[in-house]
C-alpha cells in the first residue's frame, strides 16, 4: 500500500536527504549511521527514488554545498545530551563558534549554506539517545531500541513531508 | 610563592586540553605548560586482532585523519607481508594509495586554511571570536570561503574514489589495493565542470598563495613576529631530498639547519626515537634519543617539510619554494606562523601530483598487490597533514597483532606547542594578574599554528575543549573558558 502511494507520488515530492554521522566504530556513536542504512533500505524497498542518503564521521565545510542541493534535509546523529529516546528538532542557522577544529554543528552547516549557497534548504535534526563510546563496533541494547523508535518515527515524518507536498 | 595560570577550552582544537601559567610574585612568567588530560588505550585495543583488519580499525582513532591511519598501518603491513617499505608495491598499487594520500593532505590543509587561519589573519588576532570564524569570512570575502568549500569537497571526493567510502575506507590492504581508479573518476577529476576539476584546484591553490602573500606584505607583526622560538625538525624526505608526502628516509635538522639525523631508513626508527611521559599530561614527549629529553625535542608538519627538504619536484610548488627559502635568507624559518605559508605550498604541491597522477595509466591497470616472505614485524610512516606519522606492529604465530606503538602528528609537536604556548605567556601575561580576552586568543592562534588534532593524540572522543587558569603557588586567581 505504501510503496504504490509512495511510487505514484515520486515525482513530486521534494527531494529529501537523510545524512547519518558518527563514528561506527565506537558503540553507541554508530546511531545516526546505522539509521541513515536503514533509512536507505526502507527507500529502495519502498522505490522512494528522491529520498536519498549518506553518512559520515562527522560535519564538515563541504556539508555547506552538499545540503544546498536538496529541499530537506535530516541531520542524524547520537546524542548524549538528557533527552528521551530521540528528538527531532528544526535546524537554526547560527554563527556561534561552539564547533571544533576539525568539525562543525548543524546549525553551522545551515548558516553557512544560507551564507554562500542558499537559503531555501529545510533541515531538521534528529538526536538519538546513546550510552556508551567504547572502541566497539555494537551498539548498547538501550541505544539499540531508540534507533528502532527514530526509525520508525522517521518514516512516518517522511511520508508526511511527502504527503505536505502534494 | 609563585603564581599559576590555566587555560581552556581552546576554541576549535579537539580534545580536552589545559593551559597552566604559573608566575611570581614579581608578575614573571615561570612555568607554562600545555596538559591533555584525557586518554584512550587505543594500541591496546588492537592486540589480538587479525593483523590485516589494523587499516581499517585504526581509522577509529578519530574521524579526522582516518586516511592517514589507514595508509600508515598499510604501509606498516606491507612490511609484515613481505612487500616492502613503500617502494615495493607494484605501481597500481603505490599510486592509487599516493592519489588517496594527496587527496586527504589538500582537503584537510584547505579546511585548517579557509576554514581555521584565514578568519584569524582576515579579522586579526585580536577580533571577537564570535567573527573570527568562516561564516564571517563568507560575509567579507565570498569567493574565498566557496574555494574554500570546494577545495575540501574535491579532496575529500578523491578519498572516496580511491578509498572505496568516506567512513572506514578499505582501499588500502596489506601489499597494496583493492581497486583500480575507475574511468569515471579519471575523467570526472581532470575533465568535470567547473570548479570540480583539478585545473581550477590548482588555480585556487595558487590563488590562495597569492592571498597569503598580500596579507603577508601587509601583516608582518603577526607572520614573523608573533611567535618565533628554535627549533630542531623532523620529517621523512625522498631519498634525493625531495619533499615526498608518502614515502622516504627520517631526516632531522637542527635549529642551525645542520643534518643531525642523516636519511635513515625508518623502520629503525626506535634506535633514534623515544617518548618521555610527563606526569602533568597524557600525552607523551617524542624526542632523538641522542640529543637526550631536554633538547632532543623537535618540530614536525608542513614547516618541518619545508626546512628540511632540499626541493620540490612539481614546478609551481617549487617556485614558493623558492620565494619561502628567498624569504627566510636560505635559512631555517623558526616562526610557526610560517606554518601557514608552508601549508599552502603543499596544497598547491598536492594539487599538481594529483594531476600528474590522474594522467598516470598506471592507476588503471596492472597487479593490485604484491606479497612475500612473511615478517612478524613491520613499520609504516607517512607524513601526515599535521607532520610524521609512525605505526608499528608487531605479530604472533596466530596472525594477531601482538604490539602496536603510534605517534601521531601531534604528539610529535607536543613540546614545540609547549614552548609556543610559554612565548604567548611571557609576552603577554608578565606583570599581569587577570587573563584577557587577547591573551586567549593569542594561545588559541599559536596553538592552532600546529593544527593539532588532540583527539587523536590522546586517542579521546569528541569535543572535549580547553581552559587557561592563572595560579599564583597553590592559589588559582583567574580561569577562563573558551566560548
Amino acid at each position: 500500500m505504501i510503496r504504490n502511494k509512495i511510487a505514484e507520488m515520486r515525482n513530486n515530492f521534494p527531494r529529501i536527504l537523510v545524512y547519518g554521522y558518527g563514528n561506527p566504530g565506537r558503540q553507541d556513536d554508530a546511531l545516526g549511521i546505522l539509521l541513515a542504512e536503514a533509512i536507505d533500505i526502507w527507500a529502495r524497498e519502498n522505490n522512494i527514488s528522491r529520498l536519498e542518503t549518506d553518512q559520515n564521521y562527522q560535519l564538515n565545510i563541504e556539508d555547506a554545498d552538499k545540503i544546498a542541493h536538496y529541499d530537506l534535509v535530516i541531520f542524524a546523529d547520537a546524542s548524549v545530551e538528557d533527552i528521551d529516546s530521540f528528538q527531532i528538532d528544526e535546524v537554526v542557522p547560527d554563527t556561534k563558534i561552539d564547533f571544533t577544529m576539525h568539525s562543525v554543528t548543524p546549525s553551522f552547516v545551515v548558516g553557512l549554506c544560507h551564507e554562500v549557497f542558499t537559503g531555501k534548504t529545510k533541515v531538521y535534526q534528529l538526536q538519538i539517545k546513546g550510552y556508551e563510546w567504547e572502541f566497539m563496533n555494537s551498539i548498547t541494547r538501550n541505544a539499540e531500541n531508540n534507533l528502532i523508535s527514530a526509525i520508525a518515527f522517521l518514516k512516518k515524518f517522511i511520508l508526511k513531508k511527502i504527503n505536505s507536498e502534494n | 610563592m609563585g603564581q599559576k595560570i590555566t587555560i581552556e577550552p581552546v576554541t576549535r582544537v579537539e580534545g580536552h586540553g589545559k593551559v597552566t601559567i604559573h608566575i611570581d610574585n614579581n608578575g614573571n612568567v615561570t612555568q607554562t605548560r600545555l596538559h591533555i588530560v584525557e586518554f584512550r588505550g587505543f594500541e591496546r585495543f588492537v592486540q589480538g586482532r587479525p593483523y590485516w583488519e589494523a587499516p581499517v580499525l585504526v581509522q577509529r582513532l578519530c574521524g579526522i585523519c582516518p586516511v592517514s591511519h589507514h595508509l600508515a598501518a598499510a604501509k606498516a603491513l606491507d612490511v609484515i607481508v613481505g612487500a616492502g617499505t613503500g617502494e615495493g608495491l607494484t605501481p597500481a598499487g603505490e599510486k592509487m594509495r599516493r592519489l588517496m594520500h594527496y587527496g586527504q593532505i589538500f582537503q584537510s590543509h584547505s579546511l585548517h586554511f579557509f576554514h581555521l587561519a584565514s578568519p584569524d589573519l582576515l579579522f586579526g588576532i585580536d577580533a571577537d571570536p564570535q567573527k573570527r570564524n568562516v561564516l564571517s569570512l563568507a560575509l567579507e570575502n565570498k569567493e574565498l570561503a566557496v574555494q574554500g568549500v570546494m577545495m575540501r569537497k574535491f579532496g575529500q571526493e578523491i578519498i572516496e574514489a580511491t578509498a572505496g567510502k568516506k567512513i572506514h575506507g578499505t582501499g588500502a590492504i596489506p601489499g597494496g589495493i583493492n581497486k583500480h581508479l575507475s574511468s569515471f573518476h579519471k575523467k570526472r577529476f581532470l575533465e568535470g565542470d567547473s570548479p570540480m576539476n583539478i585545473k581550477t584546484m590548482i588555480e585556487w591553490s595558487v590563488a590562495a598563495l597569492e592571498f597569503f602573500h598580500d596579507y603577508h606584505e601587509k601583516n608582518k607583526n603577526i607572520i614573523d613576529e608573533f611567535v618565533e622560538f628554535p627549533s630542531s625538525y623532523l620529517s621523512l624526505v625522498r631519498k634525493d631530498g625531495a619533499l615526498d608526502l608518502y614515502h622516504g628516509v627520517l631526516r632531522a635538522k637542527d635549529q642551525d639547519g645542520n643534518i643531525i639525523l642523516h636519511d635513515v631508513d625508518y623502520q629503525d626508527y626506535l634506535k633514534y626515537i623515544d617518548e618521555e611521559v610527563r606526569n602533568w599530561s597524557y600525552m607523551k614527549f617524542p624526542y632523538l634519543k641522542e640529543y637526550g629529553k631536554e633538547t632532543g625535542w623537535y618540530t614536525v608538519g608542513p614547516l618541518a617539510r619545508l626546512n628540511n627538504v632540499d626541493f620540490i619536484d612539481t614546478p609551481l610548488a617549487q617556485k614558493e619554494f623558492e620565494k619561502f627559502k628567498f624569504y627566510n635568507n636560505g635559512k631555517l624559518s623558526h616562526r610557526p606562523m610560517h606554518s601557514h605559508w608552508a601549508r599552502l605550498i603543499e596544497i598547491l604541491h598536492s594539487a599538481e601530483k594529483m594531476e600528474e597522477l590522474l594522467n598516470d595509466p598506471d592507476l588503471m591497470e596492472g597487479p593490485l598487490t604484491k606479497k612475500g616472505k612473511k615478517q612478524s614485524e613491520g613499520v609504516g610512516l607517512l607524513e601526515a597533514p599535521r607532520g610524521t606519522l609512525f605505526h608499528h606492529y608487531k605479530i604472533n604465530s596466530y596472525d594477531q597483532i601482538e604490539m602496536c606503538n603510534l605517534i601521531v602528528s601531534t604528539t610529535n609537536n607536543n613540546q614545540p606547542m609547549n614552548n609556543a604556548v610559554n612565548q604567548v605567556a611571557v609576552k603577554m601575561m608578565t606583570g599581569k594578574e587577570e587573563i584577557s580576552e587577547a591573551m586567549m586568543n593569542a594561545v588559541e592562534v599559536a596553538i592552532r599554528a600546529y593544527d593539532p588534532c588532540l583527539s587523536c593524540a590522546t586517542h579521546a572522543l569528541g569535543q572535549m575543549p580547553l581552559e587557561i587558569s592563572l595560579f599564583k603557588g597553590d592559589q588559582l586567581i583567574d580561569k577562563k573558558q573558551n566560548r
